[in-house]
């Protein structure tokens, strides 16, 4: 009886001990919150690169996750609006609730792109806040950094000065790939693309590159053959340069309409672990640029 | 776009610089030197892509005006958080109207193709709707085109330490409070209290509404158990999450109990108790599940229900007694590489056992009958999502009327021993995670003699904001 009390003790005392337990919604953030945390954090990504975060389940395991969190770090913008308000609610996890200082949305710090003037479900699968996707305009990554690196310094008093220090390391880093980046991409500018689904809007802002469209008819709706068919037929005179597909997006459509009209099809790691290559947020935009770069060079 | 961008540039770093303040004074110095240096890093990358963003913008919006904005940007450093709030686009929304409970309405309807029966009943099983000539019938009894019950929820967090939900089911001038209750959001330690009138967290269907079915109507087990509306009742439920990786939670529950099995007795105290637990996790990146055990306890005190004699004359039946109902259920989800929204299966089935143990009054108390029934069931249902748009459905249903004794009968009650059983196939289409479209076989052998075929084609259709289902 008494080791049994002794270990439930223990139990009860590791978790204080422990570092501080962050989940993320999605890889990206997961990335960040490694970069920030450093040795002082203990992360949990509940999606994986090969899953649509719009349409993740509420699963036992992720409610678990919740319960145990000490910061949850979101995308926001309603990209994860059918599954996270259920894992905060079902976790009871008073830490994490929004407006409390363990949980941050990533589209809280940053001003979104493509915001509706109107909502109406006709339109699709759209975000009403504007477009989610951020993380892939690099200039975005810092803003949220800071943020990042408050929480956890609010979470975390201990370790105030360790977050500001990997922060400023990370900044400093950061401002020289994306020099680097920069220079690099010069020739992707003004190059046309059509994408699978609208996801890669703060990309093509970043690099200056021209949205032709989506092979979806409308966001979350499933291309028909006679959707496609018309894709095909724009594609006659002025011919984009390269079809972008997510790695979590499915291959049928944009190879469909990729043999019709000899446009490469590329598919780019959207988010770290999408490609062996993109294994941090840095390699997450040198493999997006080695891609994209590889689909223009072709003939 | 520039000058916002800046704005949240600028406010996140007084917001560093705040916090800054707060720290000791011996500190403070150091801090200020390295906290200048970011800013400045920051403010560098600002002013690297400055000129970029504006010639980017120039060429999207195809004219070469191009306002200053470099006065804007040094002001815009000193700016207050309260700037942010007011740029960002989650404040868009202003005005009494923003406080709005999510709304969501649910149309559902069928064209059903079965046999004509005028008692339509699971054999061997007492009713849980009570008379059979009772107005109250659901949808799925009636053929043809039939509109079902339209469910009508609001839902909203009520202040930071509640939230509230309520859910109405209309139909043909009768509106029933399906749902309403509260619940705490703000109690930590994973504990969770509901109080109000709600579902009962007991077995894995009871939850979930009609219109998150797989198949047109719910598991043989479930109408049996308790009707056509899952066990519902006016109490207090605590659930509890363990902090482990592992998912276990536990609840309990209390309440008036006025629904069948029990019945509304009035009385001060509890007349329903229930226990659940719940255990889930993940096997690999594909796969997961979860498992339950409930067990729940009511009391009857004049539950009334039609029976026939031996002599083939009806005769009403009100019990007394004790009511007790345990539940197994386990639900296994897969999706390659945990990613559903293309190909997913989904395998679930439940066992109940349910034990009566009471007196049966037979005709306003002439004849005074022992009750004591001992019945069982389960189904066991699979759906295959095999594109993006269409699902496939298999589900077996089978109950046993089990150990009925009934004392030495005086009442001369017909004790009808029989294993209710019913197949039902099904495939449906969804435009979107909003509309969806079914076609469903049924051999349905709920009664004895009776092998009904039944075809229904069915409608769900999900307005305004639909809220997240559970798994």
């Amino acid at each position: 009886m008494k080791r049994i009390l002794s270990l439930l003790l223990l139990l009860c005392a590791l978790p204080a001990a422990a570092a501080v337990k962050v989940l993320a919604t999605v890889p990206e953030w997961g990335a960040l919150a490694r970069e920030i945390g450093g040795e002082r954090v203990d992360v949990m990504v509940a999606t994986s690169a090969m899953q649509d975060p719009h349409r993740i389940e509420a699963r036992p395991s992720l409610i678990a996750r919740t319960r145990t969190a000490d910061l949850v770090v979101a995308a926001g913008a309603d990209l994860e609006v059918g599954w996270l308000p259920l894992l905060l609610r079902e976790s009871g996890n008073r830490r994490v609730q929004p407006g409390q200082p363990g949980y941050l949305e990533a589209a809280s710090v940053v001003q979104l792109r493509d915001v509706p003037q109107t909502v109406d479900r006709a339109m699709g699968d759209i975000h009403a806040a504007g477009d989610p996707h951020l993380h892939l305009d690099p200039r975005n990554i810092p803003v949220v950094a800071v943020a990042l690196s408050e929480r956890l310094a609010q979470i975390d008093p201990a370790g105030a000065t360790a977050y500001r220090d990997n922060l400023d390391r990370f900044i400093g880093r950061w401002r020289d790939a994306m020099t680097r980046w920069e220079t690099e991409s010069a020739s992707l500018k003004g190059c046309a693309f059509l994408q699978a689904h609208r996801s890669f809007g703060y990309l093509a802002h970043w690099l200056g590159m021209e949205n032709r469209g989506e092979l979806e008819p409308k966001p979350g709706i499933e291309p028909g053959s006679a959707h496609l068919s018309r894709i095909v037929a724009n594609q006659q005179n002025a011919p984009a340069a390269m079809i972008l597909r997510a790695a979590y997006q499915s291959e049928m459509a944009g190879k469909w309409v990729s043999e019709r009209t000899g446009i490469p099809l590329v598919t780019l790691p959207f988010t770290v672990g999408g490609t062996p290559q993109a294994t941090d947020l840095f390699g997450l935009f040198d493999d997006t640029l080695v891609r994209l770069k590889s689909a223009v060079k072709r003939p | 776009m520039r000058i916002r961008k800046l704005v949240v540039a600028g406010a996140c770093m007084s917001m560093l610089a705040a916090s800054v303040q707060a720290e000791e004074t011996s500190e403070h110095a150091r801090l200020a030197a390295e906290l200048a240096a970011l800013r400045e890093q920051v403010a560098q990358m600002q002013s690297m892509y400055e000129s970029r963003i504006a010639a980017l913008e120039e060429r999207l919006a195809g004219t070469v005006k191009v306002e200053s904005t470099d006065q804007t940007a040094p002001s815009s450093q000193t700016e207050s958080p309260s700037t942010l709030q007011v740029s960002s686009p989650a404040s868009a929304k202003s005005g009494a109207s923003s406080f709005n409970p999510e709304i969501s309405l649910i149309i559902q309807g069928a064209y059903t193709n079965r046999k004509k029966v005028e008692e339509r009943h699971i054999g061997g099983f007492v009713s849980a709707e009570g008379h059979s000539h009772d107005e109250h019938r659901h949808g799925s009894d009636k053929r043809g085109f039939t509109l079902d019950h339209t469910e009508l929820v609001f839902a909203a967090n009520i202040d930071p330490y509640w939230r509230g939900q309520a859910t109405v089911a209309v139909l043909d001038g009768e509106a029933e409070l399906e749902e309403a209750w509260f619940q705490t959001t703000a109690l930590g330690h994973g504990t969770g209290i509901k109080a109000g009138r709600f579902r009962s967290g007991i077995g894995y269907l009871n939850e979930q509404h009609a219109h998150q079915w797989d198949f047109y109507e719910q598991p043989l087990m479930y109408k049996a158990l308790f009707g056509d509306h899952g066990y519902s009742q006016d109490g207090l439920q605590l659930k509890w999450v363990a902090p482990l990786d592992t998912f276990v939670e536990l609840g309990a529950e209390i309440g008036r109990g006025q629904n069948f099995p029990g019945d509304d007795r009035n009385l001060n105290g509890a007349n329903s108790y229930a226990l659940f637990a719940h255990l889930g996790g993940d096997i690999g990146i594909s796969n997961s599940w979860r498992a339950g055990l409930s067990w729940l306890r009511t009391r009857a005190g004049a539950r009334e229900s039609d029976f026939e004699t031996e002599y083939g004359i009806d005769a009403e039946g009100a019990f007394n007694g004790r009511s007790r109902v345990w539940i197994a259920d386990f639900v296994y989800k897969w999706a390659p590489d945990g990613n559903p929204a293309r190909r997913n299966f989904k395998f679930q089935a439940e066992y109940f056992r349910r034990s009566e143990n009471g007196n049966l009054d037979v005709d306003d108390g002439l004849y005074s009958n022992l009750w004591r029934t001992r019945q069982s069931g389960y189904y066991l249902a699979g759906v295959y999502q095999f594109t993006p748009n269409w699902r496939a459905g298999l589900r077996y249903d089978r109950l046993s009327s089990g150990r009925q004794s009934l004392g030495d009968n005086p009442a001369k009650i017909e004790v009808i021993h029989y294993r209710p059983n019913r197949v039902s196939t099904m495939v449906d289409y969804s435009w979107s995670e909003f509309s969806r479209l079914r076609l469903q076989w049924s051999r349905d052998r709920a009664m004895p003699g009776l092998t009904d075929n039944q075809v229904t084609l069915q409608y769900i259709m999900s307005l305004g904001s639909h809220g997240a289902h559970k798994f």
